[in-house]
């Protein structure tokens, strides 16, 4: 079973790298979905909102442990920062009282910011990690916050090209 | 309500319609031949039962009748206020007073309508891919079943600050809910930390709107107290000065008032205190009602959801984040994805409908019953402003979150917890009772302890075989709650 590209050297030998992705749309036409694996909640700390770190099994030719585990814990910081109960959240919420909820028509609360830099940094996840090995995160907030669903691509134009792509994406089954 | 911010696509005006939800026929395999391939928002698809206005900003319950009464006695009590004694109050105490009613009015109206239109924290369904994946590891798990080993339910332990909670896989939409989350089935959604299903307010009470349930009903308390003590002051005043009865004469809407806040106000204060209870503890109505975390359980027995400290729970539940809304009302429908277990709908609603007429055929007063909520007699609304939302909200030994196995003992736990943590709502029930009528009003009390006597054993026997059942019981505890 040959592991995917580990150096940038090997993953410039990927048919579709010099694409850049900045579109990821490109990668879901040019490439068939093979499968989806799902990352559940982890509820030991409670209600928090909070993803298990378990490396799923299906991944393991796909992408590095360390690559994934890391952009799982920096999401599971984004929401804890999110959920957090503290001053600012305090502050935030009797001066929204006071409005009666009605300053929440003009400002947005501290949850959405949040949730707007997780979006862009799994947007970034997506174009320099996940999309160069066939991988697409989907944001957890479009599955109820329940998953990461991370889907799994097999490319189907990688006839001619470089021979150790196809093989990746095909020995991972 | 909050909606997808980032989609500025507009569509044909239609501001503000109402749009009811058809819950067994929608999906976007029939818009295009009907709808001239309109593309069509989430809320339109939504398979919950629930109620959209403008164009799904607003969201609701489906039976709304209770909600409008709520807001016709608020109404006309604070308006025949401000009309009738305000002014003779202004002009000879203080004009302080229909200032602070003032305040105290739009405060209320604001918490009622923000706890009424808000997503109280639905759950959206699972995808199928998602589902087949859940499917997939509950088989994974069960592994083949030898010769009397009887596979277990479909539950997932987890371990939260110490304390072992089972997690309970939702037929209906397909997920493991999370700890707290519940299934409502009135609305048929699984809600995030599921407080009750309050008709008075015509929602769920849940996660993101449970602050504004209770301020409103702490502001309720409140503006009540305020007005009872005002108009009495106002006609102690007059009849000072012109004896009782030509006080009376001259302003005949105080005695309405008065009756109204005199009736309600026992009601909403106790249900205030009730739920302050319940914050400076963080526990759920739901966890109440079935002592999950009480010390009889055990010795071990805590609740793990708590601060420890009686002000950091109040803070957390009242200042804490206010998460977003998790289903995407006004998104726009993307023409290749699957609607998630739109057609369980219908296999979920059928069992509550079954329950439904097996509920009517059997206890014929709640049949009245429904019918009362749905269409609000005077005489009933006078006497319980609060009362049916204390007598629904303690008194619903709701079965949705976390009963494991189903077996009949953990039944008879369940309601005999239910019974005993109700005698402190007792006094609702009890008081409400003997001023009512006793035709149809009085069916609103005696239902609920009906509910809770006198079926024990055919909530068991449906109960026993299945958790599909398990769901329809759930709805036959609800109406009978209701």
């Amino acid at each position: 079973m040959i592991s995917a590209p580990r150096t940038a050297t090997d993953r410039t030998k990927l048919p579709y790298c010099h694409e850049s992705f900045h579109n990821l749309q490109e990668l879901r036409h040019s490439a068939s979905l093979a499968n989806k694996v799902f990352i559940q909640r982890d509820y030991t700390d409670g209600t928090v909102c909070k993803f298990q770190t378990k490396f799923p099994s299906e991944l393991d030719s796909r992408i590095e442990r360390t690559l994934f585990e890391d952009t799982v814990k920096t999401l599971n910081n984004y929401y804890a920062e999110a959920e957090k109960i503290g001053g600012q959240s305090y502050l935030e919420g009797c001066l929204a009282c006071l409005t009666v909820y009605l300053i929440f028509l003009c400002i947005e609360t501290r949850y959405e910011k949040v949730l707007k830099k997780i979006s862009r940094y799994i947007q970034e996840q997506n174009e320099k990690v996940y999309a160069p090995r066939g991988l697409l995160i989907t944001d957890p907030i479009e599955r109820g916050m329940r998953v990461i669903e991370i889907s799994v691509y097999e490319d189907r134009g990688s006839s001619g090209s470089s021979s150790g792509s196809s093989t990746t994406s095909s020995s991972g089954r | 309500m909050t909606g997808n911010m980032h989609l500025g696509v507009e569509e044909p005006i239609r501001e503000c319609q109402y749009n009811q939800i058809c819950t067994h026929n929608s999906s976007p395999m029939d818009t295009p031949h009907t709808k001239k391939k309109k593309i069509k928002r989430k809320w339109q698809v939504f398979p919950g039962r629930n109620k959209f206005y403008c164009n799904g900003r607003i969201m609701m319950a489906k039976q709304t009748g209770v909600f409008y009464l709520t807001m016709v006695l608020i109404l006309v009590t604070s308006g025949l206020f401000f009309a009738f004694d305000c002014p003779f109050l202004a002009s000879n105490l203080t004009p302080a007073i229909p200032a602070i009613g003032g305040v105290l009015f739009v405060f209320v109206m604001g918490m009622l309508l923000r706890a009424s239109f808000s997503d109280p924290g639905v759950l959206p369904r699972a995808t199928p891919e998602e589902a087949a994946d859940i499917e997939r590891q509950i088989d994974a798990t069960n592994g083949p079943s030898g010769p009397g080993y009887r596979p277990p339910p479909r539950t997932r332990e987890v371990v939260i600050n110490g304390q072992t909670v089972k997690l309970k896989y939702c037929f209906t939409c397909k997920i493991f809910r999370p700890p707290r989350a519940s299934h409502c089935s009135l609305c048929d959604n699984c809600v995030e930390r599921f407080d009750h299903h309050c008709p008075w307010v015509g929602n769920c009470v849940g996660r993101r709107n449970y602050r504004f349930f209770y301020l409103f009903i702490l502001s309720l308390s409140f503006l009540t107290i305020f007005i009872f003590a005002f108009v009495i002051t106002h006609v102690i005043l007059r009849s000072n000065r012109t004896g009782f009865l030509s006080a009376l004469k001259d302003s005949p809407a105080s005695v309405l008032e008065v009756v109204v806040c005199f009736f309600s106000v026992w009601s909403i204060v106790g249900l205030s205190g009730f739920h302050t209870y319940l914050i400076s503890s963080n526990q759920t109505t739901n966890e109440d009602i079935k002592g999950s975390w009480s010390s009889k359980r055990g010795k071990g027995n805590y609740n793990p959801y708590s601060y420890g400290n009686l002000i950091t729970n109040c803070c957390a539940a009242l200042c804490g984040p206010l998460p977003p809304s998790l289903i995407d009302r006004r998104g726009f429908v993307q023409p290749d994805t699957p609607q998630p277990a739109a057609q369980t709908n219908g296999t979920g609603a059928c069992p509550s409908n079954q329950v439904q007429s097996h509920m009517a055929a059997t206890n014929p007063l709640l049949h009245s019953q429904t019918i009362i909520l749905g269409g609000g007699a005077p005489l009933q609304a006078k006497t319980s402003l609060g009362g049916p939302c204390s007598t629904l909200g303690p008194s619903q030994p709701s079965l949705p979150s976390s009963i494991p196995g189903l077996s009949c003992g953990g039944e008879l736990m369940a309601l005999r917890d239910s019974e005993i943590h109700c005698h402190h709502h007792l006094h609702h029930q009890h008081f409400i009772s003997p001023e009512e009528t006793p035709s149809p009003p009085a069916a609103l009390p005696c239902a609920t302890h009906l509910g809770h006597h006198v079926h024990p054993a055919q909530l068991f026997d449906p109960a026993s075989q299945d958790s599909l059942h398990e769901d329809s019981v759930r709805g036959l505890v609800k109406l009978s709650s209701v």
